[in-house]
């Protein structure tokens, strides 16, 4: 086995025997279900305009949970001292840091797939195409992988995981809200910051099920751009 | 085996360790001595190539660390100051862990992993969590993954911090253990540790090495000279004139600088202790002198106070 997926399997267990995976995956699926109750079931709307509801409040439980499932990632393995045990092992940096991304990753995965009760409710209860849902979650999966990466960077960055957890969510919040920005510039950098923003024009397509290929690639390139900053961090640290 | 050549390692505008030059043959173990913030661990992590140099070469094994860090990883074993355990996991399953990530062929692992656990007596604790042992425990662990797959090279960084006396010992046999399969260097603040277990000392302060050999040297350049204590029997002589019997056969050996009177290490008629202070070692000859009067030779022992000896070339050094 690579040392890539040696990494991502011991960071999966690590998720699984400790309580925070199953906390995160049981409180993402506790606001899910509110979510869908409180927005989607309690007035009367349109089979799909539920379904989109439903993917935009998982974007943000999945947002979150990702924060919180990466910002120990890197961060934790400093602070008990364990990176040594990788950073003098024949691993590339780059194998660490996509280890952990997978790790984070699966859980993410996981996490969005106990949530398919809902769209299925709509689906015989309703009238949704099998299109929409699975392009839903495709959205679903790439903004939790853009976002693993960005806090993947933020703990590869930080001495501890709260500071990394803090690191993190200012990034989120950062992209979140180009879109507010792109609001109060001129053209054409206001459509070029809207076009950056993680949610707003990018994800929404993705809730209506309509697959742009623009969308794929853009939430592709912020999780490349953040997994190589947090490769080069690590290797900058060998330099100090 | 290990090249160094020049090496410098800057914390920001802060020199931490250079200039640093040595060389580390096949085989041997060989003891990283310094003060605490001497610059001992960012040596040993550069060894280990867990830090890049500022600048300076260093070579494992035909390999350089900054053009081939993925081929000296490969060769090298090491246990940092804190060992590096996953405390959610078991001795075996970190173990194991830790072998294939350092590219033990899988049809190797679970035979390296139980020789390990042999060697460093873990067997007993193979199936509890890493979290729940004690310091001792975790210190053969963290060894148990420095060379569980037979590195050429073993770097061990303060290997018996915090360990009890019984521990210590236990921890000084298995570094012994090392000899002849892996070329070790371990470091320490402590003397006495490094002489016990090290063929040859690197004594470093403030990134330098101040001193380079044998501890047996280190003493005798350091307190210019060698301290002997002699213990002999002069049969019906009181103390007093066994004493001074003693005394003045021991001035009479050639390089013998001073004898002085000490008390008896033990009782008994005619038995008497000196001192002998001398330009070398001169232990052949006392016993010599001895054996060729009419004393009896009960005791011929080098004093070392390694401790005195350390802090006298350290100070040497700063004055």
């Amino acid at each position: 086995m690579s040392p890539l997926f040696l990494i991502a399997r011991r960071e999966f267990y690590a998720y699984m025997r400790s309580p925070l995976g199953s906390a995160i995956i049981a409180a993402a699926l506790v606001i899910d279900g509110l979510w869908f109750h409180l927005q989607g079931m309690s007035k009367p709307m349109l089979s799909a305009e539920v379904l989109q509801e439903f993917f935009n409040g998982a974007s943000g439980t999945t947002m979150g949970a990702s924060i919180v499932l990466s910002m120990r990632l890197l961060a934790e393995e400093r602070q008990t001292g364990t990176l040594t045990l990788l950073n003098t092992a024949p691993v590339r940096d780059a194998e660490i840091v996509l280890g952990k991304f997978l790790s984070a990753l699966t859980v993410i995965v996981l996490m969005t797939a106990l949530t398919i009760y809902m769209p299925l409710l709509i689906l015989v209860n309703g009238k949704v195409s099998w299109g929409q849902v699975g392009v839903g979650y495709l959205g679903l999966v790439l903004l939790g992988a853009a976002t693993i990466s960005i806090g993947l960077f933020a703990s590869a960055l930080a001495r501890s995981q709260v500071i990394a957890a803090v690191i993190g969510a200012a990034l989120l919040v950062v992209m979140l809200l180009l879109w507010l920005v792109a609001r109060a510039v001129e053209p054409p950098l206001n459509t070029f910051l809207a076009r950056l923003a993680l949610h707003h024009e990018n994800f929404r397509p993705f809730m209506q099920g309509i697959l742009e290929f623009r969308g794929v690639v853009y939430y592709l390139s912020v999780t490349y751009f953040f997994l190589l900053a947090a490769t080069k961090t690590l290797e900058a640290r060998r330099w100090r | 085996m290990i090249e160094i050549q020049d090496l410098y390692k800057y914390y920001g505008e802060r020199r931490v360790v250079g200039p640093v030059s040595a060389s580390i043959q096949k085989g041997e173990i060989v003891g990283l001595l310094g003060l605490n913030g001497a610059g001992k661990t960012t040596t040993l992590r550069v060894l280990a190539c867990d830090l890049l140099p500022t600048s300076g070469s260093v070579r494992v094994g035909g390999f350089d660390v900054v053009e081939q860090p993925h081929e000296v990883r490969g060769k090298v074993g090491y246990l940092p100051d804190r060992p590096p355990l996953y405390e959610d996991m078991t001795v075996h399953e970190y173990l194991s862990y830790a072998a294939r990530l350092r590219r033990v062929r899988p049809n190797d692992v679970e035979k390296r992993v139980s020789d390990v656990e042999g060697l460093t007596e873990l067997g007993d604790v193979r199936r509890q969590l890493v979290g729940t042992l004690s310091h001792g425990y975790k210190q053969r662990i963290g060894i148990a993954q420095a060379i569980v797959h037979r590195p050429d090279f073993v770097v061990l960084d303060e290997p018996i911090g915090g360990l009890d006396p019984l521990q210590i010992v236990e921890m000084r046999g298995l570094v012994r253990g090392l000899r002849g399969d892996h070329t070790v260097v371990v470091s320490s603040h402590i003397l006495h540790e490094i002489s016990e277990t090290c063929d040859r000392i690197l004594v470093i302060q403030k990134g330098e090495i101040l001193w380079s050999g044998r501890e047996a040297d280190l003493s005798t350049q350091v307190e210019h000279g060698m301290r002997i204590r002699v213990t002999g029997r002069l049969a019906g002589a009181t103390p007093e004139a066994a004493s001074e019997r003693l005394s003045s056969l021991l001035s009479g050996v050639s390089g013998v600088l001073s004898v002085e009177a000490r008390e008896a290490t033990e009782p008994g008629d005619g038995i008497a202790s000196v001192e002998v202070v001398a330009e070398s070692d001169v232990r052949d000859a006392v016993c010599r002198a001895l054996v060729a009067s009419d004393a009896s030779v009960l005791e011929v022992s080098r004093l070392r106070d390694l401790e005195t000896t350390f802090r006298a070339l350290l100070e040497g050094s700063s004055s």
